[in-house]
């Protein structure tokens, strides 16, 4: 990459999107009396695709059901009724049919897919934070941080995530709250090593360097000025974190490891449902469905908003 | 080429030495007293209070808690060296015996799954590229996008619902045996099989638009030449790595997978292990994987290097 100020030689291709100032001069642009910046342009673009519209909406109506119905309706997942075990999908007041407790499927499907979302996003949450945090400082100050912090991050990358988390468990002990941290730090050199290339692209411009001339502080650089343009790749790999972090997280649950019992969780009800596969299908077919279609749904989001992004990279790279 | 590996091999060291470092230290990260920990299930049958202690006392020796930290470290660390992980406390057996035995079944299913996703993933993605924009496209992406998103614990669980429960067609359960290596090897390689076919799609497109192919197709070459000669020997190139990673897929796919059906495999065996808190097994295992991952893409990134030649000076 040519390291000659922005200004000098053709506009640099590889970075207009990101840069409003100078997208706003290319002819071929939107008309519109104030240039809008590159997260409009992104939204725009993500507004135009209809499959990230039906994905988001599909997992709009996943959130809204798992979050909205527990408060509306007081019915308990985990009522358990013997004489009303293994009813089959469709008996009056049990739409997706009981499991052998007699607890309702339906609820607990809603109830797992509220632990699901909301241990998914936490496990994304704490990637994003500590590897943002860590790209950041990389990025920035380079020299001997910079080495310290990618060497470990390197190491950590060379060793499988699934044993990461099963050390994790192991010291700390299975638990839901646990599993989701070993998730959790299991994404954290994703993060960092996408934050840093994109603080490294951007430390050099010349808006930096004019609010450092003006005085501001590095503190005030990196969190004013360069975490915005971080970002764009960020929110992609949060994206498809998300899809990983609910898969890992039910795996984990499933081998017993996350989710305990009586715990309504997707992975541990399909664990569940293996002794009963010959007389109760739909205790291993709903959880199984609302896991894929979840995770499809924010894998598809994920390709579309990297689209809508950057739309120079094409979907098949990965 | 000699310095490429060179490189390659000393870049690996760091990451065994960290990784030998962590797994060492889930003994002593442990809150409380890891002995205190494994007793429950080791003292079973034992009563009074003066053979527990002994026990204790015999369990600190053997893992040599008694030692300093350093001392015990390089001490384990040089066991392992030589397959020595320790004792399981709950199984009274050698940690590598116990490894050992299981060690086949997890081979088995692995290469199985391995060659499955590398034979059918190759297949379908070729047939993706040379069909490109025909349904036959589509299907395969779609079922290869299915194949990245479903987990694998539900993929196997419907398969047994279909082969096992509906069409009693195949043993839902437990190894051994040819007819019991087909699912688990399915859905252990799907996911693989899907990364593969979707990459060597993009991959042989890319390639197949580059003008030495025009030249290939001007001269007059069949169109089955130009393919398996000239595209997809350059095409294949990136799927090298890809089929490395794959061996990270397969280490954390089966466990779920030989769970799901009952294999007595190393993964089953690191689950039982870890919820038994039976720590020097837990160690062993993991330390084994790792260092089986960690070499494995040192071979893979190596191999790379010999079939393009770019790299090496990279």
């Amino acid at each position: 990459m040519a390291s000659s100020t922005p200004r000098s030689g053709p506009p640099d291709i590889a970075r207009a999107p990101l840069v409003s100032a100078v997208v706003a001069d290319r002819p071929r642009l939107p008309h519109l009396a104030k240039p809008a910046g590159p997260y409009r342009r992104a939204w725009w673009r993500l507004k135009r695709d209809r499959l990230a519209i039906a994905s988001g909406l599909v997992l709009a109506s996943v959130a809204l059901i798992a979050y909205v119905v527990p408060l509306v309706i007081t019915i308990d997942p985990y009522q358990q009724s013997l004489r009303d075990s293994l009813l089959p999908p469709g008996t009056p007041g049990h739409l997706l049919g009981t499991d052998n407790f007699g607890r309702d499927v339906l609820l607990r499907l809603i109830d797992g897919g509220r632990v699901s979302l909301t241990v998914g996003l936490f496990a994304v949450l704490i990637s994003a934070s500590v590897g943002g945090l860590i790209g950041l400082v990389a990025g920035y100050f380079g020299g001997w941080p910079d080495r310290v912090l990618m060497r470990i991050v390197d190491v950590q990358l060379g060793f499988p995530g699934i044993l990461l988390a099963l050390v994790i468990i192991t010291i700390l002990g299975a638990g839901l709250e646990k599993v989701t941290l070993a998730v959790g730090i299991g994404g954290i050199p994703r993060f960092a090593r996408v934050v840093r290339g994109s603080v490294l692209n951007t430390k050099g411009d010349l808006y930096v360097e004019a609010a450092r001339s003006v005085g501001a502080t590095d503190l005030r650089i990196m969190f004013v000025h360069l975490v915005p343009q971080t970002l764009g790749a960020a929110i992609t790999i949060a994206t498809f974190g998300i899809a990983t972090a609910i898969l890992s997280i039910a795996g984990l649950s499933f081998l017993g490891l996350g989710a305990q019992p009586p715990q309504a969780e997707w992975g541990l009800m399909l664990s569940e449902a293996r002794r009963y596969l010959r007389v109760a299908w739909w205790l291993a077919v709903f959880p199984g469905v609302a896991i894929m279609l979840v995770v499809l749904c924010v894998n598809l989001l994920g390709d579309a908003v990297r689209d809508a992004l950057d739309p120079r990279i094409s979907s098949t790279a990965d | 080429m000699a310095v490429f590996v060179g490189r390659r091999l000393v870049e690996s060291i760091p990451v065994l030495i960290l990784s030998s470092l962590l797994v060492f230290g889930i003994l002593h990260l442990v809150p409380g007293d890891p002995v205190d920990a494994m007793m429950g299930a080791a003292s079973f049958g034992i009563s009074t209070p003066e053979s527990q202690a002994a026990l204790v006392a015999q369990i600190r020796e053997q893992l040599g808690l008694n030692e300093p930290l350093p001392v015990q470290y390089v001490t384990w660390l040089w066991n392992a060296l030589h397959f020595d992980f320790g004792q399981s406390f709950i199984r009274h057996q050698a940690v590598a015996t116990l490894i050992g035995q299981r060690l086949p079944s997890t081979l088995e299913l692995a290469g199985a799954a391995l060659l499955l996703s590398v034979v059918i993933g190759m297949a379908f993605g070729t047939i993706a590229a040379l069909r490109r924009h025909t349904w036959v496209d589509g299907a395969i992406m779609i079922v290869s996008l299915a194949g990245v998103s479903t987990p694998s614990f539900a993929f196997a669980m419907l398969l047994i619902l279909i082969f096992s429960v509906t069409l009693g067609m195949l043993p839902a359960t437990g190894s051994g045996s040819f007819d019991r290596l087909i699912l688990p090897a399915l859905v252990l390689g799907y996911e693989g099989t899907a990364l593969i076919a979707r990459l060597t799609r993009a991959s042989l497109l890319e390639v197949l638009g580059r003008e030495y192919i025009t030249t290939a197709r001007a001269k007059g070459l069949p169109r089955r030449t130009v393919v398996l000669r000239h595209a997809l020997r350059n095409a294949l190139i990136p799927v090298v790595t890809i089929v490395g990673l794959q061996v990270g897929r397969l280490l954390a796919g089966s466990i779920i997978v030989e769970t799901v059906f009952a294999r007595q495999g190393v993964g089953q065996l690191a689950i039982d292990a870890i919820l038994q808190k039976d720590y020097p097994l837990v160690q062993g295992i993991i330390l084994l994987t790792a260092s089986t991952y960690v070499i494995a893409n040192l071979l893979v990134d190596i191999s790379y290097g010999f079939i393009n030649p770019k790299i090496r000076t990279a």
